[in-house]
């Protein structure tokens, strides 16, 4: 099994929760999708010239700043468990893990990482470039990759159209190649039933949602990925300011819609959280998408100072560390659906024994 | 235009009813669409892109369908097929269906962003300029296009 604990903090650094609206915003992720002249496409390209696009993305790495310690993983010589490790702790994609049916593991895949930053190659594209952070920190973000963008850009050449930009594989990354997200939590806009209309606004807004881990997945536990759908047509920095206006404006609403709550339906809603603090804690037996909606109750509970004494980066690790592949990572075996099932809800247990200390 | 019912504003909705085998068309603003019950407000899309992206290369130049990239050999059907181009130099062979496409999927075709230079190739990488310009020979001979491959052989043979 490969070993995680080499990396600064696993990888997950922003689950402490250290950022700006931490108790709302989870993470805040750009990426930049980008390409190497000379090659075809990952998906067109033969095992040759994706482990020749691999060689100049080692080489060129250590020379660019942030990267000079980075630590890499051959994804394609990794068993399936340590791949959904991987992909648990939203350090690679799904399509780079091998993990999608369309898209079976290729070979040259790979992934770069170095704190916050990161840099999967032959994903999709050749290079996807990024930078996480915790909380609600857009510029910050943007910063970050977009120093790495053009320190690897001197060494490699990239594909770019005077017109049409930074060309990818799919045409709804060209241009900047930018894809800027929010990782957000809004119980109270679920709750309160807002939500359709703030989602359908988003998108006249030329922005989109998404489940837990990006394209493709489902909302569960009422967390959401907000981002921008085009890339092509509005410099960088106005597509992250753009969307920072927007998740600035849905913070707000959750927070309107958390006092809301608190005042219409207080004893309801003290009631039903404290149901889900109380299963969390004495269940011997948790689905995931059981757990990801007691633990939305939970972190409801804690942002409206209903429950003392528990931090929002005790449930951000319960959040990724009671997924399927950590428990059997934990457990040092493989585990069938109600082992797995058994196993979460007894670390669920274990870790708000020990870190909740005197709740109430 | 103004708004056929109140006259004040203009009309953003563009309403086609059928009454008694008659077409009428009539323009309405926002207020009296809504006072009559139209529906304007946009709903949360059910679409995945796939298909969006399906209906738009539907309707992208079908004439140029007979079309081969000269480099890695993507033709448009493979890119209907999966949604993807097969490398930069699609962008350009296949350039006028692309600028409809983009201003489907973006409202846009020109880029606007961050200006790019690639680095200019040192001396010692004349030898990886010759690899991918015999790759590129390699593929022109597969997919058998070959006043490209003759092309590319001059220009191989200038550089050895």
């Amino acid at each position: 099994m490969i070993d995680l604990s080499l990396l600064p903090d696993g990888g997950v650094r922003w689950l402490d929760a250290s950022g700006p609206r931490g108790d709302i915003v989870l993470s805040t992720r750009v990426r930049l999708a980008r390409n190497v002249e000379g090659f075809a496409f990952t998906g067109r390209a033969r095992d040759g010239e994706r482990l020749r696009v691999l060689a100049q993305v080692r080489n060129a790495l250590p020379s660019v700043e942030g990267m000079a310690d980075n630590i890499a993983f051959r994804v394609d010589e990794l068993p399936v468990l340590d791949r959904t490790l991987l992909h648990e702790r939203h350090l690679v994609s799904k399509e780079l893990a091998g993990l999608d049916a369309q898209h079976p593991l290729r070979s040259g895949a790979a992934v770069f990482l170095a704190d916050r930053l990161g840099v999967m190659v032959n994903e999709e594209d050749h290079l996807r470039l990024q930078a996480m952070q915790s909380g609600f920190a857009l510029e910050q973000a943007y910063a970050a990759v977009g120093r790495m963008d053009r320190a690897l850009g001197e060494r490699l050449p990239f594909s770019y159209h005077a017109d049409f930009g930074f060309l990818t594989a799919c045409p709804t990354n060209v241009g900047t190649g930018l894809r800027a997200s929010v990782l957000i939590h809004l119980p109270g806009l679920v709750l309160t039933k807002e939500i359709g209309k703030v989602l359908a606004s988003l998108q006249q807004m030329g922005l989109t949602y998404r489940g837990l881990y990006g394209e493709g997945s489902e909302v569960v536990g009422n967390f959401f990925q907000i981002s921008n759908q085009t890339t092509l047509g509005r410099p960088e920095e106005e597509l992250v300011s753009r969307l920072h206006g927007v998740v600035a404006y849905v913070v707000e609403r959750e927070e309107e819609a958390r006092k809301v709550l608190l005042r219409d339906a207080g004893y309801i809603i003290e009631d039903k959280l404290w149901r889900a603090y109380g299963t969390l804690r004495y269940a011997r037996s948790l689905t995931f998408d059981e757990a990801m909606n007691y633990l939305s109750g939970v972190r409801l509970a804690v942002g409206l100072k209903l429950v003392d004494g528990l931090s929002v980066y005790t449930l951000n690790k319960l959040l990724i560390f009671s997924q399927a592949a950590h428990l059997a990572y934990a457990e040092g075996r493989p585990l069938n659906e109600n082992e797995t099932n058994v196993a979460r809800a007894r670390f669920v247990r274990s870790t708000l024994e020990r870190e909740s200390g005197a709740v109430g | 235009m103004l708004c056929d019912q109140c006259g004040e504003r203009d009309a953003s909705v563009h309403l086609t009813t059928i009454v008694d085998n008659e077409v009428r068309q009539q323009h309405l603003c926002e207020k009296c669409a809504a006072e009559r019950g139209v529906e304007t407000t946009v709903s949360v899309p059910q679409h995945p892109l796939s298909v969006f992206l399906h209906e738009a290369q539907q309707q992208v130049a079908p004439a140029l369908d007979g079309g081969k990239c000269t480099f890695c050999g993507t033709t448009m059907s493979d890119f209907r097929a999966t949604g993807r181009w097969g490398c930069s130099q699609c962008y350009v062979v296949f350039e006028a269906s692309m600028r409809e496409l983009l201003r489907r999927v973006h409202g846009n075709s020109k880029h606007v962003g961050l200006a790019y230079e690639p680095p200019a190739p040192a001396l010692d990488e004349r030898s990886t300029i010759l690899g991918e310009l015999k790759e590129r020979l390699r593929r022109a001979i597969e997919s058998e296009q070959f006043e490209v491959a003759a092309d590319l052989r001059d220009r191989i043979r200038v550089m050895e």
